[in-house]
């Protein structure tokens, strides 16, 4: 048995981590409330989990209107099976549980009994990308690369609560299946600082910049604010487009936003495989903007378990990691690789 | 066109009322002439499944369900989810017995831009509540739709055919044990069972007895009958649905091929085959057991 005296425990790997910087303004629940709130006037909204109430805000609408909260156990396949049943005889469900089971087991489920019929389900999955400690069994990194490719489903992946609480309302109204990348708990509150409104399927310029254009989702464009802050005092000029519609993305807005002159990088809480930096980088392509093109987001493996700012730094989502990420790619200012040399014959 | 049944009074025999079971046979034979039809059509379906599966719809669209065949969005319907989407050709028979569907149409079957696809597709046919095929789907689906009608005060029941190899699905039984937990006595599930799936008998593929005890045990009333013996399919029927207060499971062994002994007794397959000239003889078999 050792007797070494024990190291303060600085960091955790536990399911629910806080991705707030310590004093950052937050909201609690945000997506809770907001649910709650707009069920106060319209009787055919339901709220539906998964085993899964407390730990994706569902328990304030549970609270508020518990004869309109349905306990599904944790059986994802039937949990997104009953939301499909209950729109067709004219609810409004909001179906929740964590994001890798509402995508990695139930998509067949998602699929073809919400998305194929385009029945007004709105399915909830918390601790997208890399919002947890836990480890691959939690950290849905893939599960807009699954979506992207589900015809008539809308994905929104908000930045704060500000963004939240606008979305659920604009997800009720919206007249199809919609998949919304909850932030839970204590939710950052950024964007009211900026003139800027949620609108589904809307991408907005929060700030603009001569030199760098990031093109953001979800929590990253919190970090894209708060890289372009810092950078001002390096007097590089960076601008921030928030895209919180992943589908359909606002490939208009993108292309006018990616001007050849300066840098352009996406950046999102996903692997960069099949998530928003391939969507711009095909829009890009498509819209025929040649430009200098880069992708901040997580890499294509398996990640660790561990202490959420450890893992975002590692990982290259801190804001840190993103301000060094674009000082570096302008330091190298060469626009192209060089061509290979061709073969010798 | 309503179809709005007098359940029999509980306790009395379904023989004693020979008239209801005659009309149920003859609605099972023309079901069975037009998936007849249907399979020349396209050379090809799951006509054995729609020739062992036809009495058990004949009850319960000639005797169960509620709905207006010239509305079939009529909000009080009962909903009939047909989990197994290829099943198709047996419930377009059906339909068009029910007169939700005109039996001119059935020609179509299969045919490109027809509204009656091989695989049973909501958003091409009246009367399709979903989309079957994935199986595993219908059970979830129809929790869902019990549980919301209940919620909205709709007084309408749902229906769920599935067969025995879609309790291969572990969704099936998430399903069942969450109807169960909600008492959804306002839902019936029917279970083809006819011993067959896609490589082979159902013993050999993943055994799934004891069936009765495992719904028992999941929390639902359970009845087993012959689904081709239509007096006990109306029977077991009434009594499941007088004031339930359980999801209801209807178990009905059928016989694939049933009503052509010529198909009856082919070697059991999936997907049986009927070669071109043989369609005529079956529909000639059909009619000598049916007036027999």
């Amino acid at each position: 048995m050792t007797t070494a005296t024990p190291r303060t425990k600085l960091t955790t790997s536990a399911m629910i981590a806080s991705f707030a910087d310590p004093d950052q303004r937050t909201t609690p629940a945000p997506f809770g409330h907001a649910l709650a709130a707009l069920a106060e006037d319209r009787p055919e909204i339901v709220g539906l989990s998964a085993d899964l109430a407390k730990y994706t805000d569902m328990h304030v609408f549970r609270s508020a209107h518990p004869d309109r909260f349905f306990q599904m156990g944790m059986a994802e396949q039937v949990l997104l099976g009953a939301a499909a049943g209950m729109a067709e005889v004219g609810l409004v469900p909001f179906a929740s549980t964590y994001s890798v089971f509402a995508t990695r087991r139930a998509y067949d489920f998602l699929c073809l009994d919400i998305a194929e019929p385009g029945l007004n389900v709105n399915v909830v999955g918390g601790l997208p990308g890399l919002t947890t400690g836990y480890g691959p069994s939690h950290q849905a990194t893939e599960d807009l690369a699954i979506l992207r490719g589900c015809p008539n489903l809308t994905i929104v992946d908000p930045c704060d609560s500000v963004d939240i609480e606008a979305a659920v309302p604009a997800l009720a109204d919206h007249d199809g299946p919609t998949y919304l990348r909850l932030l839970r708990g204590s939710v950052p509150t950024v964007l009211d600082e900026y003139d800027y409104r949620f609108e589904l399927g809307k991408a907005a310029e929060l700030r603009t910049g001569r030199d760098v254009l990031l093109i953001s989702t979800g929590l990253m464009t919190m970090r894209a604010l708060q890289a372009a802050a810092r950078l001002e005092a390096d007097h590089v000029d960076v601008a921030v487009l928030h895209v919180p519609t992943i589908k359909p993305l606002d490939r208009e807005a993108i292309v006018r936003a990616a001007r050849p002159d300066r840098l352009v990088l996406t950046c999102e809480n996903h692997t960069v495989i099949g998530g928003l930096g391939e969507a711009v980088g095909t829009s890009l392509a498509l819209g025929g903007v040649s430009t200098r093109f880069g992708q901040i987001g997580l890499p294509d493996e398996f990640l660790a378990a561990g202490a959420l700012p450890t893992l975002h730094d590692r990982y290259g989502l801190s804001t840190d990691a993103v301000v060094a990420r674009i000082k570096a790619e302008l330091n190298d200012r060469a626009p192209w690789p060089a061509d290979p040399s061709p073969p010798s014959a | 066109m309503t179809s709005l049944t007098s359940p029999t009074p509980t306790g009395t025999s379904a023989a004693a009322d020979p008239d209801r079971i005659v009309r149920l046979r003859d609605a099972a034979y023309r079901i069975r002439r037009h998936a007849l039809d249907m399979g020349e059509v396209q050379g090809q379906g799951y006509i054995g499944q729609a020739l062992g599966v036809a009495d058990v719809l004949a009850v319960l669209f000639g005797d169960l369900l509620r709905f207006r065949a010239e509305d079939p969005e009529w909000p009080q319907r009962d909903r009939f989810l047909l989990s197994i989407g290829h099943y198709a050709i047996a419930a377009y028979a059906a339909f068009a017995e029910a007169g939700i569907i005109p039996a001119e149409e059935l020609e179509t079957y299969g045919s490109d831009d027809s509204r009656l696809p091989m695989s049973a597709m909501a958003s091409y046919t009246p009367g399709m509540e979903i989309s079957g095929g994935s199986l595993g789907h219908g059970l979830g689906v129809a929790t869902g739709m019990a549980l919301g009608l209940r919620h909205l005060g709709n007084a309408a029941r749902v229906v769920n055919l599935l067969s025995d190899g879609e309790l291969d699905e572990g969704s099936t039984w998430e399903a069942a044990m969450s109807c169960a937990h909600h008492g959804l006595s306002n839902l019936l599930a029917v279970v083809d069972v006819n011993g067959l799936q896609a490589d082979g008998p159902t013993a050999g593929v993943l055994r799934i007895d004891p069936l009765e005890d495992k719904w028992r045990a999941f929390g639902w009333s359970v009845r087993r009958v012959d689904g081709n013996d239509v007096a006990a399919l109306v029977t077991a029927v009434d009594e499941l649905t007088d004031a339930p207060t359980a999801p209801s499971v209807l178990l009905c062994d059928t016989r694939p091929g049933r009503g052509v002994p010529m198909l009856e007794t082919r070697e059991k397959a999936h997907f049986l085959r009927v070669e071109e000239h043989e369609w005529q003889t079956a529909r000639d078999q059909l009619l000598e057991g049916h007036t027999r």
